[in-house]
């Protein structure tokens, strides 16, 4: 079909235009993970391993958030070989929030906001030298952040 | 074309610390219009990339449940004043935003 070939083509280059995205990364988002309303399967979606607790992973998250909305977490860690650095909210609708994919030049720790809709053990887990590590935190949520 | 990120970038050492904030509606889907009686459609970030000098430094993918307006904070070794700082993002339509910074 000479004509939906030249379409598509055409239509793929002006993609690859607008977005110049590193194709490594457009076809990697793990999607089925993000999808995922379980915590533990949306983990070994993401990993294909189950994460060990380590104590060498520091999480600084509030004990108590008044506004589910705005969350704070940041989540540092002394393991070596850092590969990526996740966040789970146990009893969200979608349990994982967020993975920062690092790379030889990253320092282990990041930072961001989440939503919880309700109180919740948080978990951060770090991917160190092909390893999974985990540290959690219950944070109680006074108000939701993820509905009306 | 989304709204520009707002970007601090510092260097100390040969350590850049970057902070962004990057203005999004970041809609989880499960909020209810109260006008409409139906769900929000889900619009948030994605995925994100950051580059120095044209290298990129860290990706990150996001669901629903990154705050409105997000705050992120990473830094990065091996670095120096002058150096480009760029960041981007494309959320669940196809919508993106890039901007870049001089570090200082």
């Amino acid at each position: 079909m000479k004509v939906h070939r030249r379409l598509v083509l055409k239509s793929m280059v002006a993609l690859s235009a607008i977005v110049a995205w590193p194709r490594a990364l457009w076809a990697a988002r793990p999607d089925a993970a993000f999808a995922s309303n379980d915590a533990d399967e949306a983990i070994a979606e993401l990993f294909g391993q189950v994460a060990e607790p380590s104590d060498q992973i520091k999480m600084k998250i509030p004990d108590i958030a008044e506004n589910g909305a705005v969350v704070p977490v940041t989540v540092s860690t002394d393991l070596a070989n850092v590969e990526s650095i996740s966040i789970v909210v146990v009893n969200n609708p979608t349990p994982l929030a967020a993975s920062f994919n690092l790379t030889a030049r990253s320092l282990p720790s990041i930072a961001v906001r989440i939503k919880m809709g309700e109180s919740s053990a948080v978990q951060a887990l770090v991917m160190a030298d092909g390893k999974l590590y985990k540290t959690s935190k219950d944070v109680k949520v006074t108000i939701g952040g993820c509905g009306g | 074309m989304g709204k520009p990120i707002k970007i601090r970038a510092k260097v100390k050492g040969d350590i850049a610390q970057i902070k962004a904030l990057m203005p999004h509606v970041m809609e989880s889907g499960l909020r209810m219009d109260p006008e409409t009686n139906d769900f929000v459609p889900a619009h948030y970030i994605t995925d994100i990339v950051a580059e120095i000098n044209g290298e990129v430094v860290m990706t990150a993918y996001w669901g629903q449940a990154v705050s409105k307006n997000p705050y992120v904070s990473f830094s990065v070794s091996g670095a120096k004043v002058g150096d480009m700082v760029k960041l981007k993002w494309i959320d669940n339509k196809g919508d993106s935003s890039e901007t870049e910074v001089v570090l200082k």
